[in-house]
């Protein structure tokens, strides 16, 4: 297996699983969410990656330019990126309310709450 | 012309309405321009459908840039069909919403309502519409985000709970969309879906591309809440305010179901595909453990609202088990359910609200004797119900029938056999509902008790003429979906 070579798409791997590994391990919500962004940026290094010519410089329209990277993913991230953060900025606004209504962030504390409920 | 600019319309309206909403800042006003806006957008939707049928599919290039390197809309009979059902739940909610909202949401927040209802209506709208593999990702996140913020607003603190776990769950779903469509764009090199799936059945047998629907596959699932992913939804239904639960229950769940049929039908070509990779049974085995499994649940739920959720899970199993029949009854069957199952659960949900408003709780024990003191309600609640379990003359039935008939066409009589279960447990927990509301005397001191306003009725009758009307003659919905899913598949058998 040509690690070396795909060295972009192992990290993608690693910073994909330790995002998802902090969303499901983490019973604080505001690291969830953070765990959700490091998630998404791994998806973020992929898409850029793949846009990525050998030999190519950045995509810029100038007559000493002939080999160039693909410009549509870089494109892509940036609305991706967009709805990344308006994803952050309100899973950290619930949070807030979530702290007002329960006095706490904490999961397990947030459900034993909840269990007392009928 | 303006004609021509119908698909662009389609979605351009709600989304330039819902930030006017916010500018007027005024709840009534936003709820007069909410109710004038879904219902120019059904009109524009039946006019599509009409289109459609007259001239076949209807491809829009986006700002004059030609596919596939433009964003295009591309409405075909699938498309057409489900803006329909989404535009006609859309323009009945509003009406219903306004008594409904003023009960169940602070007054300071309703034009905020209207204006995250616009906006997850247009990212629907733009799920359907597009031709656009990306696009539609950016319209997913629109009609995801907005519907976190519409299942907050409920007054119980449970309701910001559940919409974060739908926020974490949604965001996981639609990240897995889009990992997969990476992954198609660098085997193909495009991202239009027309242009996709003319390009990927000659890569089809590449890892890369086996990937990719593997991440599409799990992404959607999570959306369309199938089971084992579907934990989200039972909370975010029952604790978000009423009409939200309507709108939801009734669109967003049904627009991932599309979604499904177009990346397999569509983008992968269909029963070529699960030559390849056994999708269809591992969807038909989710989509039957969701229909007996969440019925099971159902039946042992006391609040009503939670009830239906899980009903709504079970339902969801028969649309992703007719997607993965993948013969032309199964899947118009499944393609039909989505328009049968968007009309009763809206009814369902609708007479809930109705309840709620006058009661002021959705607990089970609350509806005792409701059946004397709110008997129009609990007519539309019954109709509902019946067409839920699937008795004859209700639009339940035809959806069974055809699905019933696309398994045994398979020679699958164990699935038929599973789909009756499943309708006779929906009897056990309909029936619970009826009992109490019907047979229970109610209890002492109720009987300022009356009948839900006429603006809460009317919505809720028009549903449930509906249910039966499309129950009995079925042949116009029955065209379309059968239409749709010969568009799909390819050919007649």
């Amino acid at each position: 297996m040509d690690v070396p070579g795909l060295y972009n798409y192992w990290i993608v791997v690693v910073l994909m699983m330790i995002g998802f590994y902090v969303v499901i391990a983490q019973g604080n919500l505001v690291k969830k969410i953070f765990g959700l962004n490091i998630f998404q940026v791994g998806v973020f290094v992929f898409y850029i990656s793949m846009a990525k010519v050998k030999g190519g410089t950045a995509p810029i329209l100038d007559g000493g330019i002939e080999v160039y990277s693909n410009p549509l993913p870089h494109v892509l991230i940036l609305t991706a990126i967009v709805v990344g953060i308006a994803t952050m900025a309100l899973g950290l606004a619930l949070v807030v309310r979530i702290r007002d209504a329960y006095g706490t962030i904490e999961e397990d504390e947030i459900e034993t709450q909840e269990g007392e409920l009928p | 012309m303006i004609l021509l600019h119908l698909p662009a319309l389609q979605v351009v309206v709600p989304l330039m309405a819902a930030p006017a909403c916010v500018l007027l800042r005024h709840g009534r006003i936003a709820w007069a321009l909410a109710l004038v806006v879904t219902w120019t957008a059904f009109a524009v939707a039946l006019a599509l459908l009409l289109q459609v049928i007259d001239s076949g599919p209807i491809s829009y290039a986006m700002g004059g840039w030609a596919p596939p390197w433009g964003i295009e809309y591309r409405v075909d009979t699938l498309a057409a069909f489900i803006l329909v059902i989404v535009t006609s739940i859309g323009a009945l909610v509003v009406p219903f919403a306004r008594a409904s909202v003023e009960r169940e949401v602070a007054s300071d927040r309703i034009y905020l309502f209207y204006t995250m209802y616009l906006l997850c209506l247009s990212g629907l709208l733009g799920i359907t519409i597009t031709g656009d593999a990306f696009n539609l990702f950016v319209f997913l996140e629109i009609s995801s985000l907005s519907s976190y913020v519409l299942i907050s607003l409920g007054r119980d603190r449970r309701a910001l709970t559940a919409a974060f776990r739908y926020l974490i769950l949604g965001t996981i779903g639609a990240t897995f969309y889009i990992i997969g469509v990476g992954m198609i764009y660098m085997v193909t090199g495009t991202l239009n879906i027309a242009d996709l799936a003319s390009k990927l059945p000659a890569m089809a047998d590449s890892r890369t591309v086996h990937m990719a629907l593997a991440f599409l596959t799990v992404g959607i699932s999570l959306k369309l809440a199938l089971f084992p992913l579907h934990l989200w939804l039972p909370n975010a239904y029952a604790f978000a305010p009423t009409a939200v639960t309507v709108f939801l229950a009734a669109t967003a769940t049904k627009v991932a179901v599309y979604v499904m049929i177009r990346i397999v039908y569509t983008v992968f070509g269909g029963p070529a595909i699960f030559e390849q990779m056994p999708i269809d049974e591992m969807l038909m085995g989710l989509g039957m453990l969701s229909m007996i499994g969440a019925s099971l649940v159902a039946i042992f739920q006391d609040n009503v609202k939670r009830l239906l959720a899980y009903s709504s899970l079970s339902q969801i199993g028969y649309m992703v088990l007719g997607l993965s029949l993948a013969n032309v009854s199964g899947l118009a069957g499944g393609i039909v359910h989505i328009f049968n199952h968007a009309m009763m659960k809206a009814a369902l949900f609708m007479a809930v609200g109705c309840i709620f408003y006058r009661v002021g709780s959705v607990h089970i024990d609350a509806l005792a004797g409701l059946g004397r003191r709110m008997p129009l309600t609990m007519a539309g609640f019954v109709i509902g119900g019946l067409s839920l379990i699937g008795a004859p003359l209700t639009v339940g039935f035809v959806s069974k029938w055809y699905l019933i008939q696309g398994a045994l066409e398979r020679g699958l009589w164990p699935v038929a056999l599973v789909i009756l279960a499943s309708g006779l447990l929906a009897l056990i927990y309909v029936w619970r509902i009826v009992e109490v509301a019907y047979f229970r005397p109610s209890p002492d001191g109720a009987t300022e008790i009356r009948e839900a306003p006429l603006s809460m009725l009317i919505p809720l009758g028009v549903l449930c003429v509906a249910c039966i009307y499309f129950g009995i003659d079925a042949t116009a919905t029955m065209d379309l979906a059968t239409a749709a899913a010969v568009e799909l598949i390819g050919s007649h058998p």
